[in-house]
């Protein structure tokens, strides 16, 4: 059932367009991008000796797949009303089954990725074998936090205005488009506190052979993954009961 | 089937908070805000017993009829037994998988082909993979759309989207199989293919229930019934006690209705009386409804008359608008106003009329101000039985002519 609605979500997003999944390569590509000449070029922000462009494009990947569930995800339920006042099956299928195309985004743009890697002549040694466990880690989170958003807007239409600018905030809040090493020194210990930034660190530690963040970070990254998955989860199920009566 | 019932409901309630008055806060701000002022004050609440206090068991292989008058809480019934909703205490033990059909086409994605709709619905709605892929023609065939199975269903007319839904949902193989009022849609020849469908469901040993408004529904599917009233459990048995109830709960609220300050409706102008000037008449005798209305010389403007006349089922037979053929009145005299009406003729039965007096907003509204008899004899010349004229709501002077 999981699959079969992941598999709508995908379906769906790119019926009765002409170019298709190619809109999942070039979405994350044009703003990587505009980060690289904006920040890259015009800023002159390090890039730790990699192309900027790939600097980028390796935040977008991991920030795409935050993004994007925490965004579907929110609004999954809401969006599904009829379905949840009229039909009876595991609720938190419908916010967890955005985790679903969001993961195919991320494989397609992942290939996109290492032909990049290729033109750049870019090795980015064994770390990369880690990168599974770093995706997880990336969606637990998001579920995590999409669970309390979808369930909260149930209730609470206020979070759909939320979320955007939130989302949006995070994302020059977290060195996405620009490494950890711009940051001024004043500022970042606001970063070094960021559960994102340090799963952001250790994509870019994969993906582009950066070196590796410090081992309370990654310690970190997995409690904090598994606790905020674990919550989101719980309260999620506690305001289940409740969701046909107010949605 | 095992022993145990296949539904075995006890204690259930529902309870809905309602909140008690207009300016209920709409956005978490006001409430917040209001908080603030009135830290100590709880918010007020009315408390709404959807359903109170009810018991029941249905065994295996039972159609149950679902009947009660609106508000009764059959849909929240329905909702519960089928885990939708949560109930705000009692115990519900199920037999086995319920299979819900509350809306036709619920999970329906009109951007998706027939052919993925019926995966997608099917899959929501309880069945395995295995299970749909296996049926797939069956329930293609019992839709009949199978020309338009890779076309987005959003380009299909609705009565073939219906079919398509109600298709999938009929294969379903579980045990119980819950469905409100969806036979109101589609042609006569796909209801009737609908009503067989689920006779046959209940032969094969499950359970089937089905909420209807329409008695004729009830009565040839189910085996039993249960009636509803105001969320209490009044009956539940014979499907022929249960539908008298739920005829009688039509007389019952024209009682209630007698005290004019009881009535729905402004107030401002009201009915003095109502009768029909015979009490029994025959069914292509022209029938005539006597009223008097009130005076009101503050309400300026005229007002109008409207009349609904009603079947035993609760149908409104015909509903007669005094706009339609000119007729208004000025308030500041007493009016007594009479109704005739010519056709259509009348099956044999009892007739309830309501009656609105309306200007802007409706000023009365009596439900069941009068009522009357049609004799139980066939207008038809060469009628010897009944036969040939058990269908259709009311009779008509109709006529066949040949070359």
């Amino acid at each position: 059932m999981f699959v079969r609605f992941g598999m709508r979500d995908v379906t769906l997003r790119y019926r009765q367009t002409v170019l298709g999944m190619v809109w999942v390569v070039l979405q994350p590509l044009i703003s990587a991008g505009v980060f690289a000449v904006v920040f890259g070029g015009v800023a002159h922000l390090p890039s730790g000796g990699t192309p900027y462009i790939l600097l980028s494009m390796a935040g977008m990947l991991a920030w795409g797949v935050f993004s994007g569930v925490v965004s579907r995800a929110s609004s999954s339920l809401v969006g599904n009303a009829a379905l949840i006042s009229k039909v009876y099956f595991p609720r938190i299928l419908v916010p967890l089954s955005t985790a679903y195309s969001v993961c195919v985004d991320f494989v397609v743009s992942l290939v996109f990725f290492v032909a990049l890697l290729f033109v750049y002549r870019v090795n980015p040694g064994w770390a990369v074998l880690l990168l599974p466990a770093w995706l997880t880690l990336l969606l637990l989170i998001s579920c995590g936090v999409g669970f309390v958003c979808a369930s909260l807007m149930v209730k609470y239409r206020d979070i759909q205005y939320i979320v955007p600018v939130a989302v949006q905030t995070l994302l020059y809040a977290s060195p996405v488009a620009y490494s950890l090493s711009a940051v001024p020194d004043r500022y970042r210990w606001l970063f070094e506190i960021n559960p994102l930034t340090w799963i952001l660190q250790e994509f870019r530690w994969s993906l582009l052979n950066h070196s590796a963040p410090p081992l309370w970070q990654i310690a970190g990254s997995i409690v904090v993954a598994i606790a905020v998955f674990l919550l989101g989860t719980a309260l999620f199920e506690q305001m289940e009961r409740g969701f046909a009566d107010f949605i | 089937m095992p022993n145990d019932p296949a539904i075995s409901v006890r204690g259930l309630s529902k309870t809905y908070r309602i909140a008690r008055s207009a300016d209920a806060p709409n956005t978490a701000a006001e409430s917040a805000l209001r908080r603030l002022r009135h830290p100590l004050q709880r918010a007020e609440y009315d408390m709404f017993d959807a359903l109170k206090n009810i018991d029941f068991e249905i065994p295996w292989g039972e159609a149950c009829g679902i009947v009660g008058r609106n508000g009764a809480g059959k849909s929240t019934l329905l909702k519960i037994l089928t885990r939708i909703t949560s109930p705000s205490a009692g115990r519900i033990e199920l037999g086995g998988r319920v299979g819900s059909l509350l809306e036709v086409g619920t999970g329906f994605h009109p951007e998706l082909t027939g052919r993925e709709n019926v995966y997608l619905n099917g899959t929501l709605l309880g069945m395995r993979r295995k299970e749909i892929a296996r049926r797939f023609d069956e329930i293609v065939e019992f839709s009949g759309v199978s020309r338009f199975l890779d076309t987005p269903v959003k380009r299909y007319s609705s009565g073939m989207y219906v079919r398509l839904a109600f298709a999938v949902a009929a294969h379903l193989e579980s045990e119980i199989l819950a469905v409100d009022e969806v036979l109101a849609v589609g042609d006569a020849e796909f209801q009737a293919k609908c009503l067989s469908k689920m006779r046959d469901v209940a032969r094969s040993g499950r359970t089937v229930l089905l909420v209807s408004h329409q008695v004729q529904t009830v009565m040839s599917l189910c085996t039993s019934a249960i009636y509803l009233q105001r969320g209490e459990l009044v009956h539940h048995g014979s499907v022929g006690t249960a539908l008298d109830h739920y005829k009688q709960s039509f007389r019952i609220s024209s009682q209630e209705h007698a005290d004019p300050s009881l009535r729905p409706g402004s107030g401002e102008l009201r009915f003095l009386h109502a009768q029909a000037s015979q009490d029994v008449v025959e069914p292509a005798e022209e029938k005539v409804i006597e009223f008097a209305v009130g005076t009101n010389a503050d309400l300026g403007g005229k007002y109008f008359v409207s009349a609904h006349i009603n079947n035993e089922d609760g149908v409104t037979v015909v509903q007669c608008d005094s706009r339609l053929v000119g007729f208004w009145v000025s308030p500041d005299q007493r009016l007594e106003g009479s109704l005739r009406l010519a056709t259509p003729w009348l099956r044999p039965g009892r007739y309830t009329v309501d009656l609105f007096l309306c200007k802007t907003g409706i000023l009365d509204a009596w439900e069941g101000a009068c009522t009357f008899q049609v004799l139980p004899m066939l207008p038809y010349p060469q009628a010897t039985s009944t036969e040939g004229s058990e269908r259709g709501v009311v009779f008509s002077d109709f006529d066949y002519k040949g070359n």
